[in-house]
């Protein structure tokens, strides 16, 4: 079995080939502390969440909830979520690729690299409270870069850009988004062999057609796969959108809105909202998954 | 050639400047933030007022103390069962790979919406004391670790050939108890240690569970903080990132030598 340098279980992968025909034994006991536990504080709630959001607040069976959610708000919700996180993972996926590539095989000093994963390590965990708070110390409106550009006579309060924005979301984002492309497609990019490199140069191939015909194809499972989980990364990003900007509408803020009891005054709505989320999660997982798999076969 | 070379030198820079610019920014707003006109010159006072707050102390040691209950409920739940599955029940393997995974597809704004939801009223009403709460806290955060520990703990577990140290420290007349502590837990330290200091770096940090459950975390005292005050929270931003820093160091550290293992751990 080869190992993912990625801590997500890939599930089934190593599972033994199943007996048919044995009786489930007394073994099973050892596991149930977990699954108890499990049951309790993970799967209970969300199935409460689940249920609610087939129920009226009388507690009638319906759909409505779920045909609730084209509502404008809700809509728009998604709807600006999904973008910010396409925009972040997409961005901070690329970027992060060449900025491993740059140290990896750009012939830039071997302690860059080690450096860069130090930092890339540190500022994928750097996320939430401090991080937004960093930003408005970078970015607002006596922030280090909005005084800096005022000395030189560009005045970014007087412009159409604020970092509580979606756009200041999306700058504040992609701090943790691209170091944690990096750290993932490090070892991939390691993993090109400078032989297969070698090769096509001998028969000729031109830099592009290495690229296009070899490097990419091998590369491009863990490409998309870690741009899937930087889309779902920012996706479910609550506490960084909370501190930057208690005003935009994004999903995981409405969510939080309902909570607290603000909008949309219809909790079996707010499980149903909660269950858009957890469905567009599932299918990110459930992508990334799939394209691990096939990642694997180039990382042994 | 020359020009690759000069390209992949300004991607680089790029990159160095957004890890930089808003550290040296937020330590800037730290002093004082003496760049801005009129302001007086640098000063350390906002570390000062921090340091001597019994507020910051309080909301540190109480995350603190919830990251160290945290990792070892975790590990206490994770290492045994993830052991007895490679031992065992290896066909219950793929149900507890699928459990630990979920935390993924469920984000921790939705866990505890459904937490709050299950546990405000029925048969175990935690949200109505202090305990219970902090019960919910603690249970939260060890369901946020599944996905990095279990994997850490599994992959741990598959480097070392547990079956025959397990018979023979049977043989010997270990009893269960003493075959996990004393045998299987000791060739698991790289592991255990790694996902502890990762845990302690998302606990110490975290925001979302720790402000609907009305705990007085870290996260909850520096998003308040941030409202409330100028140049402190800036301090207090600070120190967070080189707390984070330290857990960082601290798992390559103990890590070295082996393979760097990326953790994905959710969002934030």
């Amino acid at each position: 079995m080869s190992e993912s340098d990625v801590a997500l279980p890939a599930i089934g992968l190593d599972e033994p080939p199943a007996r048919p025909g044995r009786r489930v034994s007394w073994a099973w006991l050892g596991i149930v502390p977990f699954l108890a536990f499990a049951a309790a504080f993970l799967i209970i709630p969300t199935f409460y969440l689940v249920n609610g959001s087939f129920h009226t607040e009388s507690g009638e069976v319906t759909l409505q909830n779920y045909i609730d959610l084209g509502q404008p708000t809700v809509v728009e919700a998604f709807r600006a979520s999904i973008e910010i996180s396409l925009v972040t993972a997409v961005i901070g996926g690329l970027f992060g690729f060449l900025l491993a590539y740059a140290v990896i095989r750009g012939g830039l000093p071997g302690i860059l690299g080690a450096a860069l994963m130090t930092f890339s390590g540190v500022a994928s965990n750097f996320a939430g409270v401090p991080l937004a708070l960093a930003f408005t110390f970078t970015l607002g409106a006596t922030g280090l870069i909005t005084v800096l550009l005022k000395q030189v006579g560009i005045d970014i309060t007087q412009s159409d850009f604020t970092i509580f924005s979606k756009l200041g979301l999306e700058i504040a984002y992609l701090y943790f988004q691209f170091p944690l492309m990096v750290l993932i497609i490090a070892p991939a990019i390691a993993g090109l062999k400078t032989e297969w490199r070698e090769a096509s140069e001998n028969m000729g191939a031109s830099s592009y057609q290495y690229w296009r015909h070899i490097a990419l194809p091998i590369l491009t499972p863990t490409l998309l796969g870690t741009m899937i989980l930087l889309f779902g990364n920012s996706f479910g990003a609550q506490a960084t959108a909370y501190t930057l900007t208690g005003e935009i509408n994004i999903v995981t803020l409405l969510v939080t809105r309902q909570i607290n009891g603000d909008v949309l005054n219809n909790i079996n709505l707010g499980y149903a909202v909660a269950m858009g989320m957890v469905g567009v999660m599932g299918v990110t997982i459930l992508a990334y998954l799939w394209l691990q798999r096939r990642a694997a076969r180039w990382q042994r | 050639m020359k020009g690759t070379k000069l390209a992949w030198w300004i991607v680089f820079l790029i990159g160095a400047l957004y890890f930089f610019v808003p550290l040296i920014a937020t330590f800037i707003y730290s002093l004082g933030n003496p760049i801005a006109p009129g302001a007086p010159p640098p000063t350390f006072q906002a570390y000062g007022e921090i340091l001597n707050s019994s507020d910051f102390w309080g909301a540190l040691g109480y995350s603190f103390i919830i990251g160290i209950i945290t990792i070892i409920v975790s590990i206490g739940l994770l290492m045994p069962t993830a052991y007895w599955v490679r031992l065992r029940v290896p066909r219950a393997r793929p149900l507890v790979e699928f459990i630990t995974l979920l935390p993924f597809v469920i984000p921790p704004i939705i866990l505890v919406f459904g937490l709050i939801q299950t546990f405000s009223t029925g048969p175990l009403p935690l949200t109505n004391t202090d305990m219970g709460l902090n019960v919910l806290l603690v249970a939260g955060y060890t369901v946020l670790s599944f996905p990095y520990m279990y994997r850490a703990v599994d992959t741990g577990l598959q480097a070392t050939d547990i079956r025959s140290l397990t018979e023979a420290a049977q043989s010997l007349g270990a009893g269960w108890t003493r075959i996990i502590l004393r045998v299987i837990l000791p060739n698991l330290r790289v592991a255990l240690l790694s996902g502890a200091f990762l845990t302690l770096a998302i606990v110490i940090g975290e925001f979302t569970i720790a402000s609907f459950l009305a705990r007085p975390a870290f996260g909850p005292y520096l998003q308040l903080l941030g409202t409330n005050a100028a140049y402190e929270p800036a301090a207090v931003t600070i120190i967070s990132f080189g707390l984070t820093w330290l857990a960082m160091i601290m798992i390559a550290f103990i890590g070295r030598g082996g393979r760097t293992r990326v953790a994905v751990t959710g969002a934030r």
